[in-house]
This record gives C-alpha cells, sequence and structure tokens, in this order.
C-alpha cells in the first residue's frame, strides 16, 4: 500500500478541536435516561473489564488488584495466549488500567498484553489478543489501540460483531492520527475520540461520527510503571473513561444489551436533550 | 572530518536531510533534543539516525531494543504519545536515557509511517512546558511527524539506489576496460 490514503485522510480529525459542547448540541428522540439512573451508585462492582494492550502493572496504588494477566506470544503455531506475570512493556495498558480504575472503582480488572518485547506491529497480535478476550466474555473490552493494515480489516470487522451479539462491549481508541484504521470504525464498538475541556467528568456525544463519543483526553493524569503517575494525552486514555463507564452502567443494570448500553450513553451525554418527539 | 557511523545515512545529503528535520522538530517545541530513529524490523532495534541537542555528536548510529519504552510502543502501535512529569518515574527508560547521558521529564514520539508501515519514530525531549500536553501539540507533532516521514522515506530510497548505481558503474568500467583491452591487443578488423 502506498502513502496515498494518508493523504486523502488528512481533512479527517478524530477529536472535538476547537469547539466546545454547546458546539456539538444534540436533540434526541427517545425515552429521558437521566445520568442518576444511568451511573449513580454504579462502582462497576462484578462488571469484568478487560485492557487489551501493553500489560497492566500489578499492586500499582492507582490500580490495585488485577485479577488476571496474559500475554500474546508466538508459538509455532502461530500467536497464542498465555497466562503471563511479565506486567507492563511500557506503562501504556497501566494508564489506561488506572483511569478505568478511578472511573469504576470496583470493577474486575483483567489485561492481555499484545504489544512490547518483540512484537512488530498490531496486527497478528492485536487479533489474538482482542479474540480470546472475546471469547472470554469479559463484559467490557478497553482497546486503546488500533490496526492500519487493511487486510486485518474484514477479520476485525467479523470479530467486532461477534463481540456485540455476545454482549462484550469494546469500546475503542480513534486513532491520534489522520489516517484510516481499525476496529474503532466500526458501529458494533463504542468508539472515542478526546474533547479539550477541563471536566474530568465530561463525556459528549459526537454528532458526526465515525467517532461516537469524545471523553477527557487532554493533560490527563495516569498510573505509570514503578507506581508512579505521568501526565499524557491523546485518545488512548480517552477510552477508558467511557470504559469505566460503561462497567459502571452495566454494574447497575447488568442485563443491558450492547445496543442498549450505547443508547445509555448516548442519552446520557452531556450534550444530548431529548426531545418532545416529532419533526426537529 | 570524521567518518560517519556505518548504520547512519550513507551519504551526505541524507545526513543533512534528516538533520534538519531534528533541528527544525527542536525548533519548533522549544526541546533541548530531538532525534529520528530507523526501525530495523529485522533485528527489532531502532537506530539514531539524527540528532539534535545533547548527544549530537556521539549517538548517530547506537541502536537500543524496539520492545520497550515509549519508542517501542509508538513502533508497535502506530500511534504518537506525549508523556510528562517522567521526572517521578523511577523505572521508565531510565537505563537507557542515562546511557544517553539525558535524562528528560518529558517525551513526546511519533511514528514515521509509510503506508500501513512504521519506519522509525521521531522524537522530541524535553520540549517546552507549554507544548507538552494539548492536542493541539499533538496535532502538531504528527504533522510535522508526517513530513519527518518523507524525509527517511527519501534517506531509505537512496540508500537502495546507491549500492545499485555503484553496480552500474562497476559495470561500466568492466566494459570500457574490456574495449580497451580489445583496443590494445590489436585484433584486426575483419
Amino acid at each position: 500500500m502506498n502513502a496515498s490514503p494518508r493523504r486523502t485522510a488528512a481533512r479527517l480529525n478524530w477529536n472535538l478541536r476547537g469547539r466546545g459542547p454547546g458546539d456539538v448540541a444534540v436533540v434526541a428522540d427517545g425515552e429521558p435516561v437521566a445520568p442518576a439512573w444511568a451511573f449513580d451508585g454504579g462502582t462497576g462492582r462484578g462488571v469484568r473489564v478487560c485492557v487489551v494492550d501493553s500489560g497492566v502493572e500489578h499492586g500499582h496504588p492507582l490500580i490495585g488488584r488485577v485479577e488476571g494477566s496474559w500475554a500474546v506470544v508466538t508459538a509455532e503455531t502461530g500467536p497464542e495466549v498465555r497466562v503471563s506475570s511479565d506486567g507492563d512493556a511500557c506503562g501504556h495498558g497501566t494508564a489506561c488500567a488506572g483511569i478505568i480504575r478511578r472511573v469504576a472503582p470496583e470493577c474486575e480488572l483483567y489485561s492481555v498484553r499484545v504489544l512490547g518485547e518483540r512484537f512488530t506491529g498490531t496486527g497478528d497480535m492485536l487479533m489474538a489478543g482482542l479474540r480470546w478476550a472475546v471469547r472470554q466474555g469479559f463484559d467490557v473490552i478497553n482497546l486503546s489501540l488500533s490496526t492500519t493494515r487493511a487486510r486485518f480489516a474484514a477479520e476485525l470487522h467479523a470479530l467486532a460483531d461477534e463481540a456485540y451479539f455476545r454482549r462484550t462491549v469494546i469500546v475503542a481508541s480513534a486513532h491520534n492520527m489522520p489516517v484510516e484504521s481499525f476496529p474503532w470504525r466500526f458501529a458494533s464498538v463504542i468508539s472515542v475520540g478526546s474533547h479539550q475541556e477541563d471536566d474530568p467528568d465530561l463525556y459528549l456525544y459526537n454528532p458526526a461520527p465515525p467517532v461516537e463519543f469524545f471523553a477527557p483526553g487532554q493533560n490527563v493524569t495516569a498510573a505509570w510503571l514503578g507506581g508512579t503517575t505521568i501526565r499524557t494525552t491523546g485518545n488512548s486514555f480517552a477510552t477508558p473513561f467511557i470504559a469505566g463507564q460503561c462497567a459502571r452502567v452495566l454494574s447497575k443494570h447488568p442485563r443491558l444489551t450492547t445496543f442498549q448500553l450505547k443508547n445509555t450513553l448516548y442519552l446520557s451525554a452531556a450534550n444530548v436533550r431529548i426531545g418532545t418527539g416529532g419533526a426537529p | 572530518m570524521t567518518e560517519p557511523h556505518p548504520d547512519a545515512a550513507s551519504d551526505p545529503l541524507s545526513r543533512e536531510l534528516l538533520q534538519s528535520v531534528v533541528e527544525v522538530a527542536r525548533a519548533i517545541f522549544g526541546a533541548q533534543a530531538s532525534s529520528v530513529f530507523l526501525y530495523d524490523q529485522a533485528a527489532h532495534e531502532l537506530v539514531f539516525q539524527a540528532v539534535s541537542g545533547q548527544g549530537e555528536d556521539h549517538l548517530v548510529g547506537r541502536r537500543f531494543p524496539a520492545g520497550r519504552g515509549i519508542a517501542g510502543w509508538v513502533v508497535s502501535s502506530g500511534e504518537p504519545m506525549v508523556v510528562d512529569d517522567l521526572a517521578h518515574n523511577a523505572v521508565f527508560d531510565r537505563e537507557f536515557a542515562e546511557s544517553t547521558e539525558f535524562v528528560p521529564d518529558a517525551i513526546m514520539a511519533a511514528p514515521l509511517l509509510h503506508g500501513e508501515r512504521v519506519l522509525g519514530v521521531l522524537e522530541v525531549l524535553e520540549p517546552v512546558p507549554q507544548s507538552r500536553s494539548s492536542l493541539g501539540e499533538l496535532d502538531l507533532l504528527a504533522l510535522f511527524a508526517d513530513q519527518a516521514a518523507t524525509a527517511l522515506r527519501v534517506v531509505l530510497d537512496r540508500r537502495v539506489e546507491a549500492p545499485r548505481a555503484a553496480r552500474e558503474r562497476a559495470a561500466a568500467l568492466d566494459l570500457v576496460g574490456s574495449l580497451q583491452r580489445l583496443l590494445e591487443s590489436g585484433t584486426p578488423a575483419p
């Protein structure tokens, strides 16, 4: 593939730049869903959230207990998922897990490491780790990653649909550069970009998808290696905020399907107002 | 003049091009240093190709494993990354950072992409504080990385072309030599 798709995508923007909640006001039809109904008292208790990333550091003070850790490794027959105690190869997965824990303090956290060491590129390892996570039946999968490799798109699409029907919600990060990548572009996942507001609890629905939600992703304080914290910026860190919100909703309403969950997020977003029905 | 490192760009124009990339990156972000790394996929290593600022005189050509740290994550994820407040961090890349005689508090890194491939990484160390944490700066980094990627592609293309040109020159010289020997042998025309 040559570089032309990147040129074509140069005008694309996967974040809310230079605009605030008032610029993306949405009037929606539907039964009113009060944020209190969706979130209040929802701590994530009993909800299994899996971070598919570079691993998660165990015992980090901002993360606490990690219920299970696995890594994709290269075996003779191809990538395999094995129990792993290797922790985090770079800190990125730890940062995501810390944000999920902040939002949904009582959720069960799990980790599948698909990046690091000799992993070249995100395709094969990402596919293997994500497929495994979907088939374990986790309630929420945080995927602050994507692949630009078009040859994985169809397989990822099928996997995202499989997750959707299994009631495993994949919360996927939009790419930080104006390039085409997957699986965040698929309608069966919940895709996330960053807004520039200071409110650490604000999230917005995007009336002009493919990115469906914007969450705090600028100057975020996040857990890092060695029990420390850093400050960082990017869609990677907006995504676990929404994953944590999913865990909160599901801990209150465990029978929600994936489409109901997405609708709940939509109707509860700060910029969405429920109309009175009829023509706009 | 010292000889360039064997892993550095082999011709002066390539070196000049990459050097200008890191000089401009450093200036844009008011940074202490900036580097361009080539990703050696076979060895799974990153190779310093150009450095501006700290380490400029001795880091070009140095290799390190591409599997860990921020640069490693950028290679394997294809995503840019901005990390600030690293000074509080006891473990992150410290061994490597100390080997380069520079332990930054903040790092910005972006992949140098060609289509689906990551050719390398652009890294900016210790940018001025206002450049570290906004989405706008991340955009600027990504935009500049696009230009840096084009420069790295030019360098890599020239690297492929240079041996071919050398082979063609050698073949031409062989031909001239053969002709000369033929003429000198005084073989009479038929």
